[in-house]
């Protein structure tokens, strides 16, 4: 008797066990194809980017002449630069300003195009063209309209106001946010088309036989639907944010005025002068906040 | 109501107003880049002399040309050596990288979107992380290494950093993703190994985020500016988008011309695969939509 009912309850162990088995085998073989996958693009980046980091980070406890070990002092060097400081402010002022402007703006579009009856993807090519257009191709533009004997003062003595310093003032930060609009709005105006698309109509509908106006439906339905599109919109806007230094490069060189002096201008400056222990100390500072901020967000949505 | 449709209708103006007001300014820089390429040498030098060559004192604005003529572009076709092999340059820098890119991160983006395995989440992140990095923050690594390897000023010191980008990467994966899972089981059951899935469904059905993957890196490596700048000293090997800016302290006549032929290879292939590169933009925000229809 007792026999009997042993006899079943051992065979389905060795039946578990063995789909167990089978299954860890089935697990191995994905990590195995999951890294040759990768493979490629991890040797690579790890000889280009992740060794040669290690060695910056080394460097950057390390004497410029000789190998004398200083601690944080090249850190306290850099936090300390004027230059430094006023350029983290500039990065983290135009971070500040223009994300939530071409967020704003490229959704206010976004829904625009989407209500045209007709035309849609002419209009939509156009604002997405200024996106394939290199910068060094419509700079000499930016230039004659900007300059101080520019296109853009003639008009304004036109109407008889006052000829403004452009690229040497304060102004020239919003010059500069206006490149970086007029370069990304269409791109961003295509993710949030996107993300208004994948809303279904069906949830309007329902919405709007039980009274409720345009207002409350976009309020409602769109935007708690789009917080994945804000996500990805947000994060790629930032990506092309650092690009924005061609602009600035190309209409400004290397020492533009004050209020566009970047993290990036400074970099360059410091690599061009052969100052490798602050910028080693900066490279690692950057990627210790760009890490850190990335990590926040990642444990905040999941 | 009729009040009502009135109200309407004047909203559907002011709709209609705001987009083409924006539309033109979008538009504007490059239909004065393109009709100032059609001035001769005097008109040039009156309109925008002031500012580009120091010659007279003011500029005159003036959208079209008085005396259209093509004798900018002549000048630049014929007589410009160094343009065309920037020109040059250009198209293969562009092109290894492209067919590089191919190779690495489309692979990647698959392991990234199909498989687990230990330390996936710690790899992306980083990833995303070497995606953020402006260039300035890994110049100084990236120096040491091609300086190690001895290909300062070469081709290969622009081409290979570039190859292993992580933005393709980021771009594909949500497309990858987007893939229905019964498919791929389906494949799996009739004994497909992994590599047979990945060309033979994973490509196929990728191929709207891979399209846009190489328009993208089209225009971004068409437009390259800092790596180039930094890596090669010698100006035989320099890119369009690097010898341009400094034409234009050359000659006035070919600075717009030159600017509209630099452009022109990016404007066409934008025409050309716009509908997949929006579609591949549209995949990398939300993933597959035709699953939510």
């Amino acid at each position: 008797m007792q026999k009997r009912r042993r006899q079943p309850s051992c065979k389905r162990w060795t039946l578990t066990l063995r789909s167990r088995i089978e299954k860890n085998k089935r697990y191995q073989k994905e990590c195995r194809s999951g890294y040759l996958f990768l493979l490629p693009s991890l040797l690579g980046t790890g000889g280009f980017v992740l060794l040669p980091f290690l060695d910056v980070f080394r460097r950057s406890f390390v004497r410029a002449v000789g190998n004398g070990f200083v601690g944080m002092e090249n850190y306290r060097q850099v936090l300390e630069n004027k230059a430094f400081r006023l350029a983290a402010v500039n990065t983290v002022r135009f971070m500040g300003i223009c994300l939530p402007l071409l967020l704003g703006l490229s959704l206010l579009l976004a829904l625009l195009i989407q209500r045209l009856p007709r035309f849609q993807k002419w209009v939509k090519t156009g604002f997405l063209l200024p996106m394939a257009i290199p910068a060094a191709s419509v700079v000499v533009f930016f230039r004659m309209l900007f300059d101080k004997r520019g296109w853009l003062n003639q008009l304004l003595c036109l109407f008889g106001f006052q000829t403004k310093e452009w690229l040497s003032s304060g102004l020239a930060f919003w010059v500069l946010v206006f490149c970086y609009i007029w370069k990304n709005l269409g791109y961003d105006m295509i993710l949030w088309l996107a993300g208004l698309q994948a809303v279904g109509e069906e949830q309007y509908e329902a919405a709007r036989v039980q009274g409720a106006g345009e207002w409350m439906c976009f309020w409602y339905i769109t935007l708690p639907q789009l917080k994945e599109t804000v996500f990805v919109t947000g994060l790629l806007s930032f990506v092309n944010a650092f690009r924005v230094f061609r602009e600035a490069y190309l209409l400004a060189g290397d020492y533009p005025h004050e209020s566009i002096y970047m993290l990036q201008h400074l970099l360059n400056n410091w690599f061009v002068n052969l100052d490798i222990q602050k910028m080693t100390a900066a490279a690692v500072l950057l990627v210790i906040v760009v890490g850190g901020v990335l990590c926040a967000k990642k444990s905040s949505t999941s | 109501m009729q009040k009502k449709a009135l109200h309407l209708k004047v909203i559907k103006w002011l709709e209609w107003a705001i987009l083409s007001i924006a539309l033109t300014v979008m538009l504007f820089p490059l239909i004065m880049v393109f009709t100032d390429s059609l001035m001769g040498k005097q008109e040039l030098l009156e309109t925008c002399g002031a500012v580009l060559a120091d010659t007279a004192d003011e500029t005159t604005f003036r959208v079209f040309p008085c005396y259209p003529t093509l004798r900018s572009y002549v000048r630049l076709l014929l007589d410009t050596p160094e343009y065309f092999t920037a020109f040059w340059n250009s198209v293969i820098q562009v092109a290894t990288v492209l067919v590089g890119q191919l190779i690495v991160a489309v692979p990647a983006a698959w392991a990234f979107a199909q498989f687990r395995f230990p330390g996936k989440q710690a790899l992306e992140l980083l990833y995303m992380v070497l995606m953020i990095l402006p260039f300035q923050v890994t110049m100084v690594s990236g120096y040491l290494v091609l300086d190690a390897l001895q290909l300062l000023d070469t081709r290969a010191a622009v081409i290979l950093p570039a190859i292993f980008s992580t933005l393709p990467v980021f771009i594909l994966q949500k497309t990858f993703a987007g893939i229905p899972e019964e498919m791929i089981e389906a494949a799996k059951l009739d004994g497909a190994g992994s590599f047979r899935i990945f060309f033979s469904i994973g490509i196929p059905l990728g191929m709207p985020g891979i399209f846009s993957i190489l328009i993208l890196g089209f225009l971004e490596y068409w437009n390259a500016i800092e790596a180039p700048m930094t890596y090669l000293k010698k100006e035989a090997l320099w890119p369009l988008s690097v010898y341009l800016p400094r034409m234009m302290d050359g000659e006035l006549l070919t600075i717009f011309a030159a600017s509209v032929v630099t452009m022109l290879p990016a404007v066409l292939l934008f025409l050309e695969g716009q509908e997949s590169l929006e579609r591949g933009i549209a995949l990398s925000g939300v993933g597959n939509s035709e699953e939510h229809r």
